[in-house]
């Protein structure tokens, strides 16, 4: 007989309720006056945040930590409780740049009508009226909902749903760009294609693993995988699955899409999702290879070194060439990945070990992105954002305060010390030198010295060039916008400064478990 | 001890912000830091507190000999250049100046190797703002250039770090003070390693041959008190850190490396000293002589006598203190010439004799001459090198000749010959530049005749490492 599986609501809450909020979000598109809709989509979409993050907090300081529910299904662990605390907060922050209107003359950096054709009448009459899509609050809801289940997923099949809910999101709000509709449409498709190709060869992936083991739990597949050795099957699923997952974070040769929909979805979003994206999609990985593939680590281990060691060298060099500073950023994102995946091949410890390295590293770059992003947004002129990194010289003299904050997250992003970025560097490759990779860890230093030079020219740039006459100018954010950006630079400095409550944190949390 | 740290640190703050009378508020910092330095020097317990439980790090501070003759030397140039910088310096420079005193304060007391390493890149921020921000046309370039080598240098200390851990945490409990590391039982390959590691880092920081390029350009491009923040201090944190890390902390892979770095060592004393011949700008030649003392003090660490190490140690003070000297006096020659190229002056004697002996007193200092601090060191170091091979005595001697060659010529070129026709009358040094020059002057002369206390302020630090070594072979 079919029993149905028993689901713990205590610890499962603060997921249902994001996603009843995304669903409440609909049903206020469909039924508000169009006047109300922005203050009510916004307040919702924060105090379900916020709600849901009081919730995880309580999850994680409770007891059910460490049970799984839904027959498996979900695994409330430390680590998958953290990230998704972490996808919370940063989602907190993405919510305050959606709502930013002050910028461009009181509408949002979302297309007015995103049906409307770029160039034709519909579109100009959409931005007479000060249309503006309030849908982007429920499809982001829904992104955080799949994120957050992503981070928890103890089966293959939640592992692709969860995929899937955050993914498609995400390929919309790219095509929502204000300006440079074009592109960000483009960036839009791109993602989209490659998105669903990676998504089949997730399921293909999953398809076989699940052939070999006879079971989707990712525990079960752990103990068969260890009991029976591995075979053809479990080998080529392991390698298209996480050619799926490499491609959600963005790791080479699975990168192209990155610059491009860095640079062509509005600002908020890029800075919201390369953030929260890349949190969520490492938390799965991690416990997908750690749990299910774990015995096979010797097979893996190198195959994902490889895959870093291109991520790196890659990311950092063509970061170099870049002229456009989203791009960069862009391309500064596929190298933190490459750092990221050396991280991942270190081993689960007790204390310090590859997880705890690979979550600080996601929450030092978490925070650094959303606020390196956000600052890009405020750096405008008269046809809105300035991307040319040529018209940010000089910034450091016209507006100190906001090239120097600026200047904070790129040194955190390159991983001095005294800035959160240092902590996560000196961790992840600590975590694999001590898995004995220092081939990897040679190359990572490599890296990073490349990565150091396009981070530092770039503050060159602001303050020791001067200014040219169409230089950009800093455009006046509203309140949240400048809590956000003030947030993340204390975060990012304190968790360099006194890391130790987040690290001890981290530890407590303990391992991935089955 | 901590206290040490915080002064400048605050200063650094509060100067940035303070709108009325900065570089006054600045110099009271410096001269707080200053006070408090000598005063901690005598009386302030050692710091040892948990600082990030899971890595094993610890706000531990403590100062040995070695460490108080670095801290006097910091606490001791920094007011002096804030007064030699006080005309063409903005606050900005005078808060980055105060945030390298701190963090350079901090390499020199740190007894736990994190600390160390965080305060060793944190120092890099302050100085590529300091030369950015102030100095000759294409400083962005040369801030660019210097922040790269020292970066790269740092990540690859980074590795020495991380190796660190590793086998910290292999052994129990992951510690980093550098009095746990020093139990290490590390391996000789992973202590190979780690000894590469830190050599390539600190030698980016001394420099030695062959990655000193950034040096000439660095010194060219920023202005003189930049420079003697730079040379005088920073890149004693090189050699501070070859002799307190390496030969501490891996004594057997230094002695294994020996040879090598006395061979770098060698041809960075004469090729530093054969190109300062060569320079036409004065300040890039200044540099370049630092590259040849650089050079000097290396080879008297790895030579690792007892006479050796202790020469180094006292070099490295004598050096700091000739050489802000020399960068002073070439800085205020500059503002009056408003250029830095040698073949443009002459005859500078007559209109201006103070500043022509006092340059010809610390040039003097710098070649080595009896009766000048610098002499003691030197003789020191180069008997360590006859001792360590005759051949190496030898090379390194020359180092004197050549010294007297670029100091004297350049005095020759500069200050003597018919004087230049000029619509500028040049005046010679004022009150203010004689006030900053007189303590270094006292000192090279005070030191040169009375290097008692520095030496046995090093001996009890020398000694134990030296046991090591020698039981080592």
């Amino acid at each position: 007989m079919f029993e149905s599986p028993g689901i713990s609501y205590a610890t499962l809450w603060p997921v249902l309720l994001v996603l009843a909020v995304a669903c409440a979000g609909v049903v206020v598109e469909a039924f508000a006056p169009r006047a109300a809709r922005f203050n009510t989509q916004v307040s919702l979409a924060l105090a379900g945040l916020v709600a849901a993050l009081a919730g995880t907090v309580a999850v994680g300081a409770g007891s059910a930590l460490g049970a799984s529910t839904g027959e498996g299904a979900l695994v409330i662990d430390g680590p998958g409780v953290f990230s998704q605390g972490l996808v919370l907060l940063v989602s907190l922050g993405g919510v305050a740049l959606f709502a930013e209107r002050r910028l461009d003359n009181g509408v949002s950096a979302f297309a007015g009508q995103a049906a409307a054709l770029p160039g034709t009448s519909a579109e100009r009459t959409a931005s007479q009226r000060g249309l503006e899509h309030t849908e982007v609050y429920p499809l982001m809801m829904f992104a955080v909902g799949g994120m957050m289940l992503f981070c928890i997923s103890g089966d293959l099949l939640m592992l692709f749903v969860a995929l899937e809910v955050l993914s498609l999101p995400l390929y919309l709000l790219t095509g929502l760009a204000r300006r440079r509709r074009l592109l960000s449409q483009e960036a839009a498709l791109k993602y989209f294609l490659l998105g669903a190709f990676s998504s089949g060869i997730f399921l293909y992936g999953l398809a076989l693993v699940y052939g070999f083991a006879g079971s989707m739990s990712l525990a079960d597949i752990g103990e068969v995988a260890a009991e029976e050795g591995s075979g053809p099957l479990l080998l080529l699923g392991i390698g298209l699955m996480a050619v799926g997952l490499l491609f959600k974070t963005g790791a080479v040769p699975f990168h192209s899409w990155t610059p491009d929909v860095y640079q062509g979805a509005p600002t908020p979003v890029t800075a919201w999702m390369s953030a929260a994206t890349k949190i969520a999609a490492f938390a799965a990985m991690l416990r997908l290879f750690y749990v299910a593939f774990g015995a096979e680590g010797d097979i893996w281990r190198p195959a994902i070194g490889v895959v870093a060691v291109l991520t790196m060298l890659l990311g950092a060099s063509f970061a170099i060439v870049q002229t456009d500073v989203k791009r960069m950023l862009g391309y500064s994102a596929v190298a933190h990945t490459g750092f990221l995946l050396t991280g991942l091949l270190g081993v689960q410890t007790d204390a310090f070990g590859s997880t705890q390295a690979v979550l600080f590293y996601l929450t030092a770059y978490g925070f650094a992105t959303l606020g390196a992003f956000a600052i890009v947004s405020l750096v405008r002129g008269p046809n809105g954002e300035v991307g040319s990194l040529d018209r940010w010289a000089g910034l450091g003299r016209t507006n100190p305060w906001v090239a120097a904050t600026f200047a904070v997250f790129l040194l955190s992003m390159a991983g001095l010390p005294l800035t959160a970025g240092f902590i996560g560097k000196w961790g992840v490759f600590a975590a694999a030198l001590g898995a004995g990779q220092w081939p990897v860890v040679v190359v990572a230093i490599g890296s990073s010295i490349i990565a150091i030079f396009f981070y530092v020219r770039v503050i060159m740039l602001m303050f020791f060039t001067d200014p040219r006459d169409d230089a950009a100018t800093v455009s006046t954010p509203s309140y949240a916008t400048t809590v956000v950006i003030s947030l993340s630079a204390l975060a990012t400095v304190l968790l360099g400064v006194i890391p130790g409550p987040v690290l001890s944190l981290l530890v407590d949390a303990g391992g991935f478990i089955g | 001890m901590t206290l040490l740290v915080l002064v400048p640190f605050a200063g650094a703050l509060i100067t940035a912000v303070m709108p009325a009378r900065p570089k006054l508020w600045a110099f009271g910092f410096a001269i707080a830091t200053l006070v408090v330095g000598l005063v901690t020097m005598f009386t302030a317990p050692d710091t040892d507190l948990v600082w990030m439980e899971p890595l094993g790090v610890h706000w531990a501070l403590e100062m040995d000999g070695f460490g108080k003759l670095m801290v006097l030397l910091t606490v001791a140039l920094v007011p002096i250049t804030m007064v030699a910088a006080v005309k063409d310096h903005d606050k900005r420079w005078y808060a980055w100046a105060l945030a390298l005193e701190a963090f350079a304060l901090l390499t020199f007391l740190a007894a736990d190797l994190f600390v160390f390493y965080i305060a060793f890149e944190a120092t890099l921020i302050p100085a590529y703002f300091m030369i950015g921000q102030h100095g000759g046309p294409h400083r962005a370039k040369a801030a660019l250039k210097f922040l790269m080598f020292q970066l790269g240098g740092g990540l690859v200390l980074l590795g020495a770090l991380i190796g660190f851990f590793v086998v910290s945490s292999d052994a129990g409990s992951p510690s980093y003070l550098i009095s746990d590391l020093a139990q290490l039982d590390i391996g000789t390959t992973a202590q190979r390693w780690i000894f590469v590691a830190m050599f390539i880092a600190f030698a980016v920081k001394a420099p030695l041959f062959p990655v000193h390029t950034w040096l000439a350009d660095t010194t060219e491009q920023a202005t003189t008190p930049t420079s003697v923040l730079l040379v005088c201090v920073l890149d004693k944190i090189g050699t501070f850190g070859m002799i307190r890390l390496c030969l501490g902390l891996v004594p057997e892979a230094s002695a294994w490396a020996t040879p090598v770095v006395v061979v770098l060592a060698l041809i960075s004393i004469v090729y530093g000293a054969v190109l300062a011949i060569g320079q036409d700008d004065l300040l890039r030649l200044i540099g370049l002589t630092s590259l040849s003392h650089f050079g000097l003090i290396t080879l008297g660490i790895f030579a690792a006598t007892r006479e050796g190490l202790v020469g180094a140690i006292l070099y490295m003070v004598n050096h700091g203190v000739a050489t802000a000297a020399m960068f002073l006096i070439a800085g205020f020659l500059i503002t009056r010439k408003g250029t830095a190229s040698i073949s443009s002056m002459r005859g500078l004697e007559k209109a201006t004799p103070v500043l022509a002996g006092t340059f010809l007193v610390a040039g003097l200092a710098t070649a080595g001459l009896p009766g000048l601090s610098q002499f003691v060191s030197e003789i020191m170091v180069l008997i360590s090198a006859f001792d360590y091979h005759w051949l190496v005595g030898v090379v390194a001697v020359t180092a004197i000749v050549l010294a007297a060659i670029y100091v004297l010529w350049a005095y020759q070129r500069i200050f003597t010959g018919p004087a230049q026709l000029s619509r500028r009358p040049v005046h010679d040094l004022d009150r203010r530049e004689v006030g900053v020059l007189v303590p270094l002057l006292v000192a090279l002369l005070f030191f040169g005749f009375v290097p008692g206390p520095l030496i046995s302020a090093a001996q009890p630090v020398v000694a134990p490492l030296v046991d090591v070594i020698q039981a080592g072979e």
